[in-house]
């Protein structure tokens, strides 16, 4: 039995595990974002002070 | 062990296995909408600003603190789900979903939401959606709920946060303002619930839930209807003395206030022989208005939050 096959588990809960990955994305993302507007638009003095270090 | 003999021992029903979308209703969604619009609400009249991308990410954490309790109450209250039949085909009472999913769904999120709203504003907005998930969970759905008919009353209070919490994200504090907007609704949720009960009424009696229609009959539950209406213009009025009212606020509060008035009046003048005669229709038409209510509160005074910031009007 190839050891790619997909067992009949992986097609019945496919529309969780899609959207468990989807909102995983969506969080990184949403934290990625929440860093970069913290740091450089909220604390640019900050950020400009860290960056010529 | 085979996936056929962990489904037995967890009583999930794998016929009807859940997929996302199962998952997602224990977040109640339509409640979620209500306490996104309001907390929207409160942190666009509140003073100052927010970065846009921070304010989205803030609603996004109550939304998903709101979501987390509604996870909880039905992990708590499944039992009553099941009888009811407005909720039999939730998620676990359907099945679906076993009651530790929920349980464990509902602590991991409201965990996530409040250390990420503290992490994103500050420690006052985290901590006031903390005290709202232990309320509405602790509080109303395991301590009022299946004990008292003010369960509405006191519980309506978990359903008042929202407002408050957008506006200490942005300020930090707690305000007049702020806890007019939460009186706004507290005193809202129980003319919107008993009118609603008044024509849902069996539901609640089959799953001995105490309602006030169950344990006082509907003559009290007009009553406490009027009586707890015009406690609400009061509570309307008194927006005027803080800086959010303006010219759209008074429109709609006069309008509003008036029309839910009269129709507290005309729900108390009726008897059950009157409304069972029309099928409910006045107290249908009382819960609708209802709705559109707290929208327009809401509405109009981030329509002259806008109005006083192009520097048309402002308060009174």
């Amino acid at each position: 039995m190839a050891i790619t096959k997909l067992h009949e588990i992986h097609d019945r809960r496919r529309s969780r595990n899609v959207g468990l990955g989807l909102v995983l994305g969506a969080f990184v993302v949403l934290l990625m974002g929440l860093t970069v507007v913290k740091v450089t638009v909220l604390d640019p003095a900050h950020f400009a002070q860290e960056a010529s270090r | 062990m085979t996936d056929v003999t962990i489904s037995l021992e967890s009583g999930r029903d794998d016929s009807r296995e859940a997929g996302f979308g199962d998952y997602f209703a224990l977040l109640k969604p339509r409640v979620m909408s209500l306490v996104v619009f309001t907390a929207f609400a409160g942190l666009i009249v509140a003073p100052g600003g927010v970065h846009p991308f921070v304010g989205f990410f803030a609603i996004l954490c109550i939304a998903i603190g709101g979501g987390a309790s509604g996870a909880l109450n039905m992990w708590y209250d499944s039992d009553i789900d099941r009888v009811m039949k407005r909720t039999q085909s939730r998620p676990i009472p359907a099945g679906k979903v076993t009651r530790e999913e929920a349980l464990g769904l509902g602590l991991t999120l409201s965990t996530f939401a409040v250390v990420m709203l503290w992490l994103a504003t500050n420690w006052v907005a985290a901590a006031l959606l903390a005290f709202t998930i232990f309320f509405y969970v602790v509080v109303y759905t395991m301590g009022l709920k299946r004990r008292t008919p003010q369960n509405i009353v006191i519980g309506g209070a978990a359903g008042a946060f929202p407002p408050m919490i957008g506006w200490a994200a942005v300020t930090g504090d707690i305000t007049l303002s702020s806890v007019l907007m939460f009186m706004l609704i507290f005193m809202w949720t129980p003319p919107h619930f008993w009118s609603l009960a008044l024509f849902m009424n069996a539901d609640y009696d089959k799953a001995r839930v105490p309602m006030l229609t169950v344990t006082h009959g509907k003559r009290a539950t007009r009553n406490h209807i009027l009586v707890y209406t015009i406690l609400l213009a009061g509570f309307s009025a008194a927006m005027f003395a803080t800086p959010l009212a303006g010219w759209s606020y008074l429109v709609v509060a006069v309008v509003m206030n008036a029309l839910f008035v009269k129709g507290a009046i005309a729900l108390w003048r009726r008897d059950e022989a009157v409304a069972e005669a029309d099928g409910y229709r006045a107290e249908k038409a009382f819960f609708k208005l209802s709705l559109a209510y707290t929208f327009l509160h809401f509405m109009a005074l981030m329509v002259d939050k806008a109005l006083f910031s192009f520097g048309f009007g402002g308060p009174f």
